[in-house]
């Protein structure tokens, strides 16, 4: 049962976007919900050591979002907005990302998700980011921004922590 | 060696200096903007992050821009892996949601 659920994640060097697919033990309609509503969203985008606010969220294609992460006890807060480009539930969303914490504006990376009915009630998601650059996204996937500051490096911690205990 | 990279980036302010950096060479200055503490901290913690390889600092012009540098990472781990586990957790919350919805649905 566990490896029937893998995150599959492909970066292919020297190349301007990420792939993300991952299959659920859910309908197609339940896991759009999950994306769309935002008291759903709050559950589970959000990173485990910060607080997730959302500022605005308008999912319907021409609509914005925002979203602020910030440390449970005070500190900086980050921001992230985009665009809806297009949603067609229960099967669609195009939208835009941008992070606020940067000096110069402009690093906007364009997310395509898209939800697969499988047999047995089952769902899979495949998310396509596109970035401005290589270097913008080589950026994305080691600063771990995107699950709200620093998570990524918290897990490397984690990870170098097994390292060290299996050494 | 490799002892000083894991307590380099064991402090939450220098993950927070590394997540900006990585995305985009900042000034002292703008990235002092982020943290509530004050300059000298900021490159207290940039100097132990230097001393780790971590960052590197490049004069342009006047100024002084603070780099990430990746190979480093790439040194220390799987350069994915903190991405792939980041994005593993977020799918098994959304598992439960997941679940939570499917048995909310049989109730009614």
């Amino acid at each position: 049962m566990q490896t029937k659920n893998t995150t599959k994640i492909t970066a292919d060097e020297g190349k301007q976007e990420l792939f993300i697919v991952r299959e659920f033990d859910a309908p197609r309609e339940l896991v759009f919900q999950a994306f769309n509503e935002p008291d759903l969203l709050l559950q589970w985008l959000g990173p485990k050591d910060m607080e997730m606010k959302i500022d605005r969220m308008d999912n319907r294609t021409g609509g914005s979002y925002r979203f602020v992460h910030s440390y449970a006890g005070g500190g900086p807060e980050f921001g992230f907005n985009g665009v809806i480009h297009e949603a067609t539930e229960p099967e669609r969303i195009i939208r835009t990302f941008e992070f606020e914490g940067l000096p110069e504006r402009g690093h906007v990376s364009l997310e395509f998700l898209t939800l697969t009915e499988l047999p047995g009630n089952r769902t899979s998601l495949h998310i396509q980011s596109v970035f401005k650059s290589v270097a913008d996204r080589d950026g994305m996937i080691q600063s771990g921004m995107e699950g709200g500051m620093n998570e990524g490096f918290a897990k490397l911690v984690e990870l170098l922590a097994e390292i060290n205990a299996t050494n | 060696m490799r002892r000083d990279v894991f307590q380099a980036v064991a402090d939450p302010t220098r993950r927070a200096i590394l997540g900006l950096i990585a995305l985009q060479a900042m000034t002292p200055n703008a990235l002092a903007e982020h943290f509530d503490t004050s300059r000298q901290a900021v490159s207290k913690h940039i100097k132990i992050l230097t001393e780790c390889q971590l960052v590197k600092q490049q004069q342009n012009g006047r100024e002084i821009y603070y780099h990430f540098n990746p190979q480093k990472m790439k040194e220390i781990a799987d350069w994915l892996a903190p991405f792939q586990k980041m994005w593993e957790d977020r799918f098994s919350r959304l598992d439960q949601v997941l679940d939570n919805l499917k048995n909310k649905g049989n109730a009614n």
